[in-house]
Order: C-alpha cells, then structure tokens, then sequence
C-alpha cells in the first residue's frame, strides 16, 4: 500500500466516514471507494453491498481478484435516560464498540460523575436527536419510562433508519405508549421497530443484568437480522 | 485493550512507524474457510525489525507472518499466504476449532 494511500484512509476514518479499501490482489494496487458516491457500475455496487453488511470480501471483477476491506464508521448508542440502567448499559455498549451518547435534560442525572469519559447531552430529547441524526449504525435506547421525555425521542428515532431502537417499560406500558405515538401520525408497522418491553427474557432483575439483556437483543439485531 | 480497538490502532501504528523511517508491511485476512480465529479484514502491521501489532489467527500464524512480512519489506512485491489452522494449533491458543486462512502481505511504500 502507498504511503499516501494509507494517510487518506485513517484521515477518512478519523472523519468516522464510510470507506473501502479496494486492493488489487495480484499487484497490490490499492483505490478508495465510498460506498453510495458512484463510480464503475459493478464495482461500485459491491462496495455499497459491502459497506451495508459491514463485511469485507474478495470479488472478481473484470478479470481481477480484487480484495474490499470495508471501514465503517464506529456503531453508536443513543440512551435517552441518564437512569440507573443506563450505566452499566453505557460501559457494556462502550466495551462492545458503540460510541455512545446519553440524553437526559435533567444535569443531575446525565453528570460526568454518574457517566464519566461518555459524551452526554442536556437538550430536550427530541432537539438532542435530531441533532445526533441515528443513522442505520445507531441503537436508540429510551430508558426515562416518562412519556414527557421518551416519546420526543421516539417520534425523532422512527423518522430516521437507525437499527435498533427499544424502549423500557411493561406490556402495558408499551399499549399506551402505542397509542400516543399512533395519535402522531406513527403507523403500525413503524411502531412495530421499538422493541419493548426492551431486552432478552433472560429473567433480568439488577440494573445490569437488565443492561446485559437490552445489549444481547441489540447485538442479535445487528449480527443476524441485518443480515 | 479489547481487540476491535486493537483493530483499530493497527494502521495507525503502521503510518506511525512509517513516519519514523521503519521499513512497514501489512498483513490482511482476505479469505477464511470453516471456523478461523479472526474475521475477514483482521490486520498486523509488521516493522523489519520483527515488531508487530494486531492479529490475523490469535497467535498461531503471527510468527510465520511476520517471517513473510520482513521478507517482503526486504524485496518488496506481494504475497498471499494460506495457512491452515489446525485443530492442535486452534487449541494451544484456546480455540477448539479448526479452519483456514488466507492472508494478503504487502509492503507500505
């Protein structure tokens, strides 16, 4: 690989944008790519092929054997609820490769102290998602149980492609909650993505085990239903 | 350090010691076959003292990697090596599995 080939790439990645790396097997030529920016038809086509199942693979294209080596950019995790769950669930998602975000209006529960290291944000959290804009790399996690505060979240979140969204709270939690979110304008289907009540049934009690549960049905999202 | 942000400082190391005037290889995963140690894409930086960072197989192809490597950072050229991991080998490093691997060096010019 040349030298300045390699700068471009950890610049890219730096800018936590999406690249391929597309290597000539046979003589070691290296290109990038960007998945979704055009380009050669085929080519380009496995490329965004690639990026989406986050895999890189060899492929044969016009007569060469040619090596994708997909960088995406990190998984993130937005936490709306700087609640006690949310702790153990910031580290786990943290350990497990997530760049995460915790959104709670109320400073006292979303401090440095609580979370430290982690980036949190104090807006309301309908501004704080909009302005995180979940893409289809995000986990959006609403932990508040408080309609005032997870349900701005929520209709932001359902408007945007991220993965895996869920939300805390009972069965019968979650019938009210579908009827306020269908009172604006969410439909069936839509409504259908949040997964609640959030988690595994793993018979989860302490805050983490809770938190072990919501990461093992993000990570089984992510792993083989995306696929 | 878990080992996707080991992943992640490799190429970083490699531009690193590529600064400093090192001779650099990089060694990629390109192919696996049956159940393999690391996935496809895994990468080691190697300088042509012998250093390394990262991983392709967990540790038992890292040695016969880095030989190729400094090869390779001596007479430039690429090399695409297989190695299959038996299910010995798997199992001194811990992994009850057997598999193979396909590994893509290349200088760092």
């Amino acid at each position: 690989m040349k030298s300045d080939l390699l700068d471009r790439l950890l610049a890219d990645r730096d800018a936590k944008r999406a690249v391929v790396l597309v290597t000539d097997l046979d003589n070691g030529g290296g290109e990038l790519h960007y998945p979704g920016e055009g380009g050669d038809g085929a080519l380009a086509e496995a490329v965004a092929a690639a990026a989406r199942a986050d895999k890189s693979r060899i492929i044969e294209h016009e007569g060469r054997r040619l090596f994708l080596n997909v960088n995406n950019p990190p998984l993130r995790m937005v936490i709306c609820g700087a609640v006690h769950i949310a702790q153990p669930l910031s580290r786990m998602a943290t350990l497990a490769g997530y760049d995460v975000t915790v959104v709670d209006p109320r400073a006292a529960f979303a401090s440095a102290e609580r979370f430290p290291g982690l980036a949190l944000s104090h807006e309301w959290p309908d501004e704080a998602m909009e302005a995180l804009g979940p893409d289809a790399r995000t986990a959006v996690v609403t932990l508040t149980h408080d309609p005032k505060l997870d349900d701005p979240a929520l209709l932001v979140t359902l408007r945007s492609p991220a993965f895996y969204i869920g939300s805390l709270g009972s069965t019968r939690t979650h019938a009210k909650r579908k009827e306020r979110l269908s009172a604006e304008g969410i439909d069936e289907a839509n409504f259908a993505r949040i997964h609640g009540p959030i988690g595994l049934d793993i018979g989860a009690k302490s805050p983490a085990e809770i938190a072990v549960s919501i990461m093992g049905e993000i990570t089984e999202t992510l792993r083989r239903k995306l696929d | 350090m878990d080992a996707l942000k080991d992943d992640e400082t490799v190429l970083e190391q490699a531009a690193a010691w590529k600064t400093e005037g090192k001779g650099v290889a990089l060694a990629t995963v390109v192919s696996t076959w049956g159940s393999s140690p690391r996935p496809v894409g895994s990468q080691l930086a190697i300088t042509g003292e012998g250093n390394f960072i990262g991983s392709v197989s967990g540790g038992c192809i890292e040695g016969a990697v880095v030989h190729e490597a400094r090869q390779v950072i001596d007479e430039g050229g690429t090399r695409m090596l297989t190695y299959g991991v038996t299910d010995e080998m798997a199992w001194e490093v811990g992994l009850a599995c057997g598999g193979t691997v396909e590994v893509f060096v290349e200088p760092v010019e």
